[in-house]
């Protein structure tokens, strides 16, 4: 009765989404403000049944309903209630539910949110949003229903939850990255009602900021939750590996950093309009992109879904129209709204071209790394296959964001329309040797070894810490005092320099990580041991564990400190008893200057294992950057020009109306 | 309007630079990154050329595994297509659905003694699922057995 229910639900919220998208929009052009103004209460009524429908899913899941073919398939009554709850989103339709639950949801934040909004620009954004909900909705009920039965021969038993995705970070990491992918369907409606409209001005892009900033810091915590995921399940010690459900995530994240630098140019100054619509656009169809590579099967990956080619074309279908058909509208609308203000060679917009420039290139070379496997084996046919290797990614993408860094650098103290280049050089002359000076400095002082690639981005970073810190230096000089200083400046400068400060500590984790982490895989008998640094590893053997819904190998390892007791690990294999599936389980001492990880692999006889052993400086420091980044995102959405009534400008932002603003406040 | 000029020239300009940069990079990325896949038959055939870096795939013959006697974490089996054989040899831990009987794909070399040195084992995560280019590799065989039966 609840899954009919639910399945009921998800066919009202189809209906619902339908007419959002057609009401409003036919109102919005016959002027009709009644079917403008429902927008609205559609909105929030397909919310309302996508959230009854989610409900009643999770109820199958938390009652053991093996007679749902979908609960039957990913849980069983030995899995803890968290898992079962996680299970839901933990494959192809569950997950898809999920992702309409979150679309719909962010129609509905949009709706209650943007009380100040014009209400042709809401009615048109909000049917926008409902195209793309109804077609996934149709996807999710002729394609992949979560609800199907199984009544004929209800199985007793479920054959469980994959173990792999048997972890807490499964529980957070896939609505974190969903908020993210689907966050930009914001954006990208909000580009194709400014194209219907043909208006596109400042308030435009300041409505657009939040939005897409809190889609950007949702996708970050996706990113590191994923990558962190990654890190401790899957037992490799690694926490990135260019694999293409990774890049397919990345790809957003890269156009929609691009997207925030961009629309503040557009916000402030007036130019860059179509540019910022197009990068709108991509950003969303990018996450299309990605639903589409994770459902089909189409790339092989660690983490892809299901193969069913048929499902795979009907998405493409779908891709291919949300993207031909907002990239048509685009061609057709792009000029009008293009901007026509003028700038200088060292201003604050060329250093954000710049910054666009390498996001944009970044996350090229990263679709075709990505897609050209696929190219070359339909050019060269099925017995030619080929890979591309992260040496791939690696070789493009690290002087890519080294360049990124170097510019972040001195764009912090540019200013709109036009920097004398003797000003930019008096700022940062002495920073560049300060940094060069200490990057050089430090890893040779703490490591005593000369490594080039540690130097390098410990200059980087250093660089970009020093140069936020002198620009907020030089900001609070001409206060009064420095507290009065520190509080004038908004809390959309503290966000940016935040998320700044956040790439520099990722460029810090990456680099010492890469550089200085000590891996070992040891075959080790009984009581023998291995010394990394200060740390001494001993092997006190392998013992049997029962668990919930799974027997594991245990193994026990004593570690010491500089030759005193320190703690003990205990890195498992997991057999689970529904499917089979072995599963190794990692013990990792987290601490912030340095993760202890240790992982059991196979037996090799004589009860002797093969044991993962690595000691890995600042990798903490990745996720940390990362998380702050995010909330240097969040930080400046709470920034107080984004509440209060916003007054339309309805003449474009003029060349002067910019450089009235606080100079450097984005 | 002169000055307008001036900066569309210099927008074109960094995006014709940029993308020259961009083409050169990948095209010397392309060289360190790219591997191609060959079969077991492949192998067997003489068509690899030793010390490139490429990617192997086949099921693991039933107990070819050996670890005994061999140094450290080494390890070494036999990958087949069921045509034909490869030695492989590999240092470090295995994945967790590494099992004889199943599919695996390896990246390495081929060594002048004819034996893989493995970098890399991959094995999917996934019991029902067979890694597509193992699957090809394997029909592939299958198919030459049947045309070299057939005449």
């Amino acid at each position: 009765m609840i899954p009919e229910l639910g399945n009921f639900a998800v066919m009202l919220a189809l209906c619902l989404a339908l007419l959002q998208v057609v009401i409003p929009m036919a109102g919005s052009f016959t002027n009709n403000t009644l079917w403008m103004s429902l927008a609205r209460p559609l909105s929030s009524g397909l919310w309302v049944f996508m959230v009854l429908s989610f409900s009643c899913l999770a109820y199958a899941f938390l009652h053991d309903d093996f007679s749902v073919a979908y609960v039957a398939r990913n849980s069983n009554t030995l899995l803890p209630s968290y898992y079962k709850f996680a299970a839901v989103w933990g494959a192809h339709e569950g997950s898809l539910l999920l992702w309409i639950l979150i679309l719909s949801t962010w129609g509905y934040a949009v709706s209650l949110l943007s009380r100040n909004l014009p209400l042709d620009i809401l009615a048109r954004v909000l049917s926008v949003m409902g195209i793309i909900t109804s077609g996934f909705l149709a996807f999710l009920l002729f394609t992949s229903n979560p609800f199907e039965r199984l009544l004929l021969n209800t199985p007793t038993e479920g054959t469980d939850l994959n173990p792999l995705l048997q972890d807490f970070g499964l529980i957070i990491h896939p609505p974190f990255l969903y908020m993210g992918y689907v966050g930009f369907s914001v954006a990208f409606s909000f580009a194709i009602a400014a194209l219907l409209t043909g208006r596109l001005d400042a308030a435009w892009a300041r409505w657009t900021r939040p939005w897409t900033n809190a889609a950007w810091a949702f996708l970050t915590c996706g990113i590191a939750l994923g990558s962190w995921w990654a890190y401790y399940e899957l037992g490799w010690g690694g926490w990135w590996f260019w694999d293409p459900v990774e890049n397919v995530s990345f790809m957003p994240w890269l156009v929609g950093t691009a997207l925030i630098h961009s629309l503040a140019v557009t916000e402030k100054r007036g130019v860059f309009k179509s540019w910022t619509v197009l990068l709108a656009i991509a950003a969303f169809s990018l996450s299309l992109l990605g639903a589409f590579i994770v459902r089909s099967g189409l790339i092989t990956s660690v983490h892809a879904f299901a193969v069913d080619p048929e499902r795979g074309i009907v998405l493409l279908t779908l891709l291919l129209l949300i993207i031909g058909s907002s990239l048509f509208l685009y061609a057709l609308r792009a000029p009008v709204v293009s901007g026509t203000s003028t700038y200088g060679g060292y201003s604050r917009e060329v250093f954000l071209l710049i910054n666009n420039i390498i996001l944009v290139v970044a996350t090229a070379t990263i679709l075709l790394g990505t897609l050209y496997p696929l190219i070359h084996e339909a050019i060269y046919g099925e017995a030619n296959r080929v890979s591309i290797g992260p040496p791939y990614f690696n070789a493009l993408f690290l002087p890519l964001m080294s360049l990124l860094a170097m510019t972040l650098g001195v764009g912090t103290f540019t200013r709109w329309k036009q920097t004398a280049p003797a000003f930019l050089w008096q700022k940062v002359g002495k920073l560049l040797f300060v940094s060069v000076a200490l990057g050089i400095v430090i890893p040779l002082v703490v490591t005593a070894e000369f490594n080039m690639g540690a130097m390098f981005a410990m200059m980087l970073a250093i660089w970009i810490v020093i140069c936020i810190g002198r620009d907020i230096f030089d900001k609070t000089a001409n206060k009064a005092d420095r507290i009065s200083g520190l509080r004038s400046l908004g809390l959309s400068y503290y966000g940016m320099q935040l998320a700044h400060f956040g790439f520099a500590v990722v460029i810090c984790g990456i680099c010492l990580t890469s550089n200085y982490s000590v891996e070992r895989d040891v075959r080790m008998a009984n009581g023998e041991s291995i010394t990394i640094g200060k740390y001494e590893f001993r092997f006190e053997g392998v013992v049997e564990r029962q668990g919930p819904n799974y027997t594991a190998n245990s193994a026990t390892v004593q570690v010491l400190k500089n030759g005193e007791q320190y703690l003990t690990m205990h890195p498992e294999k997991r057999m689970y008893t529904a499917r089979g599936d072995v599963q190794t389980e990692a013990d990792i001492q987290v601490g912030f200057f340095r993760d202890l990880f240790t992982a059991l692999g196979d037996p090799r006889g004589d009860g002797e294992w093969v044991v993962r052993i690595h000691v890995k400086p600042f990798v903490f420091w990745i996720w940390f950057g990362a998380f702050l980044m995010a909330a240097g995102g969040v930080t400046a959405i709470l920034d107080k020009r984004y509440r209060g009534k916003l007054v339309r400008a309805d003449v474009p932002a003029a060349a002067g109306k910019g450089s009235l603003q606080p100079v450097l406040e984005s | 309007m002169h000055s307008a000029r001036k900066q569309k020239l210099m927008i074109v300009c960094s995006i014709l630079l940029g993308s020259a940069v961009a083409v050169g990079l990948v095209l010397y990325a392309f060289n360190q990154g790219i591997n191609v896949f060959f079969t077991p038959t492949e192998i067997a055939d003489g068509k690899v050329p030793a010390g490139q870096n490429i990617r192997i795939g086949g099921m693991v013959k039933q107990g070819s595994l050996v670890s005994e006697g061999l140094e450290g974490t080494r390890i070494e089996f036999i990958a087949t297509d069921t045509n034909a054989d490869v030695l492989v040899a590999y240092t470090g831990v295995l994945p967790d659905l590494f099992r004889e009987g199943q599919g695996v794909v390896a990246e390495g070399v081929m060594d002048p003694d004819g034996v893989f040195q493995a970098r890399q084992i991959l094995a999917k995560h996934d019991e029902n699922y067979m890694s597509a280019e193992v699957k090809a590799a394997l029909d592939a065989a299958v198919k030459k057995k049947a045309a070299e039966v057939a005449p």
